[in-house]
């Protein structure tokens, strides 16, 4: 025989889907919101994390990644100098003006690095080589911005600051937070797309030796540079992320929105699960007079809170999935690793479970004398 | 020994400054093998002498043994266990579970007892066979009729095996056939199965299934007769 749990649990169907919508509507608002904020987070840094550096010498005081100041390429020559240093790359990150056929304009976000090293470099490439690079007047953008840059097909020539830009590449799947596509060029090309002097770059990219002490080298690169910041790829990472993140509100109003889902999925299934309780009330009250324990109230409440938090939580993840797979074709980039769907899971069974402790107490001290009571 | 010994049990609930007295003084012994009565008019402190019976309530004062053991000085967490082992409850309203069909009614206060799980199916059939109810086992409470639905309730409470079973009330939402089937079976129980049964009743009806009536008025023993100076005609064996 079904448990008692369950019988009562399917009993009220109209209940029972009301409890769902709200543990649905909880769960798909929480796993967008998250995953949003995951899809913020690293499309906020993605250039840093994926950069292969594991230093990032910027000007002083520089907050985010697109706001570097140009300093002179004579750092890098110290930075070289540096004992431990494999590898040091002068780097351009620019927010340029990107012509389309049709004459309109578009920002974009020029990344300028060379061609011939490991560091700054795209990733994901779809289409075309990085060596394709070293060619002048050469650009390799992601296809998600090519109807955004007017682009259509490889070998293409469009125009960024007035100078010719031929696409010779694309990548696929590397978003961006600035909503300015990427545009991924040689550090000769860059200086002409950009503002950046001749002799000058806005960051330093610094691969460390194997096996050297990171903050020994750190120390070494703070000693030979003036007048910049010495971060881990990690560092500054991070330190982009957060003025994305928290310094524009942009994280606080998803974070806020995830918390309301949350919110409300609880209120909603806390009243729910309550009223079904009341609903049920005598026949609690029935159990204690039969002899039921209160242990053998709590599983039964916890039973129905917890099967209804497994089927939202299936219905409600199965929904976000859906979601996150239509992002993939929208301006919105959610991202709901195996962690997030897992680490969702067992929110919605404490959601559940904490909205299910109110009908406990209520059940638990009923008195059972209210069985005698026609 | 008497199945329930009640030794001057009082009660009292107190709402502010008012202090209201529903048992006051109470002696009374149920025996084994018999229906015993519990009449009264309403607010007399019948439910409430029925409760402290069944371990339901604590009473103010005043001693109570069930089967031999005093009961007053437990915890609170220990009762349950008390109701499990030595009582069954008849309700007035047969507070069925509506979700379970009449099998599984009866099932789940064998469950409750721990009963092994090839068991209680068997045993819930034949305590519903034993009621008269075998074409029913499937049934669902809002498919049985008032009478049915309280055999269903007696078989219930008789799935732990208690020495004592108590019953509010129980012939109160019945016809008259019904509320008589219903008395036959808990005097059967009485006398055949040597269970103390004791019922609340306010209808006179149900008097000539009595081994003892007790006659309850504001919180009282007003009076007690056994069933030979009654007088009563039985109409049903």
């Amino acid at each position: 025989m079904a448990s008692l749990a369950i019988r009562n649990l399917f009993h009220d169907r109209i209940r029972l889907a009301v409890t769902l919508t709200g543990i649905v509507f909880s769960v798909v608002l929480v796993a967008v919101q998250t995953g949003l904020f995951l899809g913020f987070t690293t499309t906020t840094s993605n250039v840093i994390d994926n950069s292969g550096a594991d230093f990032w010498v910027t000007s002083k005081g520089v907050k985010y990644i697109e706001v570097g100041v140009p300093f002179s390429e004579k750092k890098l020559y110290h930075a070289r100098a540096v004992e431990g240093v494999q590898e040091a790359e002068k780097y351009i990150v620019r927010f340029g003006q990107w012509k389309r056929p049709d004459g309109a304009n578009e920002s974009c976000e020029v990344i300028g690095f060379d061609p011939d090293t490991t560091l700054g470099g795209p990733w994901k490439i779809a289409e075309g080589s990085v060596h394709d690079l070293k060619l002048q007047d050469t650009v390799m953008v992601d296809r998600f911005y090519a109807r955004k840059l007017g682009v259509t097909h490889l070998g293409q020539s469009l125009e960024i600051r007035g100078v010719r830009a031929r696409v010779v590449g694309f990548t696929e799947g590397i978003r961006t937070f600035t909503t300015s596509p990427l545009v991924f060029t040689s550090y000769k090309n860059a200086l002409r797309y950009t503002d950046v002097g001749a002799d000058q770059a806005t960051y330093l990219l610094v691969k460390a030796k194997p096996g050297v002490d990171r903050e020994t080298l750190r120390a070494g690169l703070i000693s030979q540079l003036s007048d910049v910041d010495v971060l881990t790829t990690a560092e500054f990472s991070a330190k982009t992320t957060r003025y994305w993140m928290f310094g524009t509100g942009a994280g606080v109003t998803v974070i806020m929105a995830a918390v309301l889902g949350l919110l409300v999925g609880v209120v909603v299934v806390t009243q729910t699960i309550y009223a079904a309780t009341i609903d049920h009330i005598r026949e609690f009250g029935t159990l204690k007079a039969m002899g039921a324990t209160n242990g053998y109230i709590y599983r039964v409440i916890l039973q129905q809170a917890m099967v209804s938090a497994v089927i939202g939580y299936a219905v409600g993840i199965a929904l976000a999935i859906a979601v996150e797979a239509s992002s993939r074709a929208s301006g919105a980039n959610i991202v709901l690793p195996l962690a997030v769907r897992t680490g969702l899971f067992g929110t919605t069974l404490a959601m559940c479970i904490s909205a299910a402790m109110v009908s406990i107490h209520k059940a638990t001290t009923i008195d059972p004398a209210m069985v005698f009571k026609g | 020994m008497a199945a329930i010994e009640v030794r001057g049990v009082t009660k009292t609930y107190q709402e502010g400054s008012t202090v209201s007295r529903a048992l006051n003084g109470v002696d009374l012994d149920v025996e084994e093998g018999a229906v015993t009565l519990l009449m009264g008019p309403s607010g007399s402190g019948k439910t409430t002498l029925v409760s402290i019976m069944g371990a339901i309530l604590r009473p103010s004062s005043g001693s109570v043994r069930i089967a031999g053991r005093e009961i007053t000085g437990l915890k609170e967490r220990e009762l349950p266990a008390v109701r499990l082992n030595h009582i069954g409850f008849v309700f007035q309203g047969f507070n069925l579970f509506p979700t379970l069909t009449a099998a599984e009614n009866v099932e789940l206060a064998l469950k409750l007892k721990k009963a092994p799980a090839a068991e209680t199916r068997k045993r819930a059939r034949a305590l519903l066979d034993d009621v008269g109810l075998s074409d029913k086992y499937r049934s669902y409470p809002a498919d049985l009729s008032g009478g049915q639905k309280q055999r269903v309730a007696i078989a219930r409470a008789l799935a732990g095996q208690p020495g004592i079973v108590l019953a509010d009330e129980p012939t109160a939402a019945l016809d008259k056939d019904s509320g008589r089937v219903v008395m036959q079976l808990l005097r059967d129980l009485a006398h055949k199965r040597g269970r103390a049964v004791v019922v609340v009743t306010h209808d006179n009806r149900v008097l000539e299934y009595a081994d003892r009536i007790v006659k309850i008025e504001d919180g009282r023993i007003a009076g007690a007769q056994d069933r030979d100076s009654l007088n009563l005609e039985v109409t049903h064996a």
